[in-house]
């Protein structure tokens, strides 16, 4: 199957996952969390992290930023949601994410 | 100088050259021009124990290389193994050995990515560049399984004078092969490709054409296909910060076990490389000689020493220095800053007048 030729545009009900060959785990010796795709090593910030353990191939966009928003009841809803959307489009576009299937089985 | 020019942090990538052993014989290949024999190469029960040092010593990120990386008939095992050990595991190949039978058992493994060298567009080009003739049938269904077996593809192409100009249809086949990535290198001079620089070196008009090209097709195509670009550092004004600094970000391991803060380090004389058959790779990475004479900024002479930008590009590269300027302690002379600049200027003077005729890479 070859990939899409058509860019894929995160709006609130888009479901994501990781792309299966991007990793994203703890790092003992630096003590802090990775992401790891061919030819590229990200070390998000705090809040990316955040947002990149709400990323589980099930949750929507939306749910995410609801998540997001009951933590952090001191910032707008629209502000996170900005945030959120943006970021995970700039990792979709890096080839770092993944469309999520919903009603797939599995 | 603030602490943190100093402060020795851990590696983050190996490239692990298996072999050098190879069905190709680009004229411009980054292995040294005195190539390691198989008789010389590391046991897969040395590379396992190296791999699992890597991994205890900060490395996230291996990437097996070679010469043809396939050409080893562990590869499955050593590659197990970089999974088991938490590494994040990367193919890169001419994929003109084995296919689907091996990449399945590469993925089973734990392999994250194979990146796929092609040499042009055209098979007669792609065969005639990599000396090897039927190379273009094989890579290209060498493409097709690793789409098969769903491993992600990237695929490199080495541009150069001779087939600068295909950049379009480079990104075309990189699309049609089902490719993410694509990384389009200019040929680095060193090694075969030094020998070899006239023949390849483009000219300014040429290289800004390409570059047009890349990035209206970058715009197109984002979020489709990732293209990385790497521009000549020749035509630039100011050097590539070469491997992040000389010791501060990556490791290469030679087939023969020999530790070099680059594949090309080799070259610079009054240096010995440690190997992993006489010592540990954190001791090699934290205390030998050879990993802390270019550490950082004390070793620099002006203009480097003094510049804004010597924790920014590193003083360029070691190797390129001494290559082109006889010592390795001189600025990069890509750097227009530099006192030796001219000495680039003369070989882009030189680029104007075509050469055709190269050299192939073979044993010695």
């Amino acid at each position: 199957m070859a990939p899409s030729r058509d860019r894929l545009v995160v709006s609130a009900s888009t479901v994501l996952q990781l792309a299966p060959h991007v990793v994203f785990r703890f790092d003992d010796t630096r003590q802090r969390w990775i992401m790891m795709a061919p030819e590229r090593l990200m070390l998000p910030d705090e809040q990316a992290v955040e947002i990149l353990q709400l990323v589980d191939g099930k949750a929507g966009v939306s749910a995410i930023v609801d998540t997001l928003a009951a933590r952090y009841t001191q910032a707008p809803r629209e502000v996170i949601a900005k945030d959120v959307t943006a970021m995970l489009q700039d990792l979709l576009d890096k080839g770092c994410l993944a469309s999520g299937s919903p009603n797939a089985a599995g | 100088m603030p602490p943190d020019e100093t402060r020795i942090e851990p590696p983050l990538a190996l490239l692990a050259e298996l072999t050098h052993r190879c069905p190709l014989r680009c004229p411009y290949c980054s292995n040294p021009l005195k190539l390691e024999r198989a008789s010389d190469e590391l046991t897969e029960a040395e590379w396992r124990r190296v791999l699992g040092e890597a991994a205890a010593l900060g490395v996230l990120q291996v990437h097996f290389s070679g010469g043809e990386p396939m050409a080893r008939r562990d590869l499955a095992s050593l590659i197990g193994e970089a999974a088991g050990r938490g590494l994040y595991s990367n193919l890169i190949t001419s994929g003109t050995l084995g296919g689907e039978r091996e990449l399945r058992a590469f993925a089973e493994a734990g392999l994250k990515h194979v990146q796929l060298s092609f040499q042009d567009v055209t098979a007669a080009d792609n065969d005639r560049i990599a000396g090897l003739a039927g190379a273009h049938a094989r890579k290209s269904a060498f493409a097709q399984a690793v789409r098969a077996v769903g491993l992600p593809l990237t695929l490199n192409i080495v541009v150069h004078r001779q087939n600068l100009g295909g950049v379009d249809q480079m990104i075309e086949m990189a699309l049609s092969l089902g490719a993410r990535r694509l990384e389009i290198a200019h040929v680095q001079y060193y090694a075969w490709a030094l020998t070899n620089r006239a023949a390849f070196l483009p000219t300014r008009a040429q290289l800004d054409t390409a570059t047009r090209t890349v990035e209206a097709a970058r715009e197109r195509l984002k979020g489709v296909l990732a293209i990385d670009y790497v521009v000549p550092d020749y035509h630039g004004v100011r050097p590539k910060s070469c491997m992040n600094g000389w010791g501060r970000r990556f490791l290469n391991i030679s087939p023969a076990g020999k530790v070099l803060p680059c594949h090309a380090a080799e070259t610079l004389p009054g240096l010995s490389f440690p190997s992993v058959r006489d010592a540990g790779l954190a001791d090699i990475w934290y205390r030998s000689e050879a990993f802390n004479r270019f550490r950082g900024t004390d070793w620099m002479a002006e203009p480097c020493r003094n510049c804004e930008r010597r924790t920014i590009d590193w003083g360029g590269c070691r190797c390129q220095a001494f290559l082109l300027t006889g010592d390795a302690a001189r600025a990069d002379p890509v750097c227009a800053l530099s006192p030796d600049h001219g000495v680039v200027e003369a070989a882009l003077r030189e680029a104007e007048r075509p050469v055709e005729a190269f050299v192939y890479r073979q044993y010695g």
